[in-house]
């Protein structure tokens, strides 16, 4: 059950992306920041924690789960540190995940060279 | 062979284009975003439950996860696959996370040739760059009004 939630949100969410792509001519960079932005803003109200618990994955893979992710870490930060929190909280929280794509980036970058198009 | 067949087959072009190109390019794009996406993050929540019955908490189960993803999408974009999985998927393999770290990896292959420096380094978030600067902006200004409201 949990995998039909995880691929039914999951999948809308993409397919809000690819309707934003279709009708209005977004780049996907622009997409990819709509959804950050707005998963963080969602994040900040406490809406994305509750589609989490009934999606699991579908909820946090999608790049609206990384916004969350930033919200959900600069509010334990507000609690743990206070003010100074909502400078720390949301590259701390974010860090695993830029991380792992510098390092991913940069080995691949050493292994392989661009494919021709 | 005749004018008569060019324009019958000019019309049928017509009524081809017309009904290929306004509306059901974007229902097919949807379904294979919708199903693509739904893959990845099935694959997602295998992870997530194998983890999880390791007893790992909520927390490092997410990161892990994502993590590996990340790996696994930087693997496949320096292949040269994930392009071609793309073409396929649409959205579907851009709004997953490993949709982001494509964005990351394919700028630091792509541009190693112009140096380690001032190509793989200081292009590497040519794309991904905005997602990281705005999601941060976005984060402070969280902070601030939660700390003000909570």
């Amino acid at each position: 059950m949990d995998y039909l939630k995880a691929f039914a949100v999951g999948g809308a969410i993409c397919v809000i992306g690819q309707i934003l792509i279709d009708k209005t001519r977004l780049t996907s960079a622009r997409i990819l920041v709509v959804f950050v932005v707005a998963g963080c803003i969602f994040g900040g109200l406490g809406w994305n924690d509750r589609l989490a618990d009934f999606a699991g994955a579908g909820a946090t893979i999608p790049l609206p789960g990384f916004g969350n992710t930033l919200a959900k870490g600069v509010k334990a930060e507000v609690d743990s540190r206070g003010f100074s929190g909502a400078l720390t909280g949301g590259l701390k929280s974010a860090s695993a995940g830029l991380t792992a794509a510098m390092v991913f980036a940069f080995l691949s970058a050493l292994i392989f060279n661009p494919k021709e198009k | 062979m005749g004018k008569r067949d060019i324009n019958k087959s000019n019309d049928e072009y017509a009524g081809l284009v017309k009904e290929t190109s306004p509306n059901s390019p974007v229902v097919k794009n949807c379904f294979r975003a919708f199903v693509s996406g739904g893959i990845i993050c099935c694959i997602g929540q295998f992870l997530l439950n194998v983890f999880s019955s390791f007893g790992m908490t909520a927390e490092s189960r997410n990161t892990l996860v994502s993590v590996i993803l990340i790996g696994a999408a930087s693997l496949l974009t320096g292949l040269g696959w994930y392009s071609k999985i793309g073409k396929l998927c649409g959205a579907g393999s851009i709004v997953p996370i490993t949709g982001f770290s494509n964005s990351v990896t394919a700028p630091a292959v792509e541009f190693k040739k112009e140096g380690f420096v001032l190509g793989l380094g200081a292009k590497i978030f040519i794309v991904a760059g905005p997602v990281i600067l705005y999601g941060t902006l976005t984060s402070i200004l969280v902070g601030i009004i939660y700390y003000f409201v909570r």
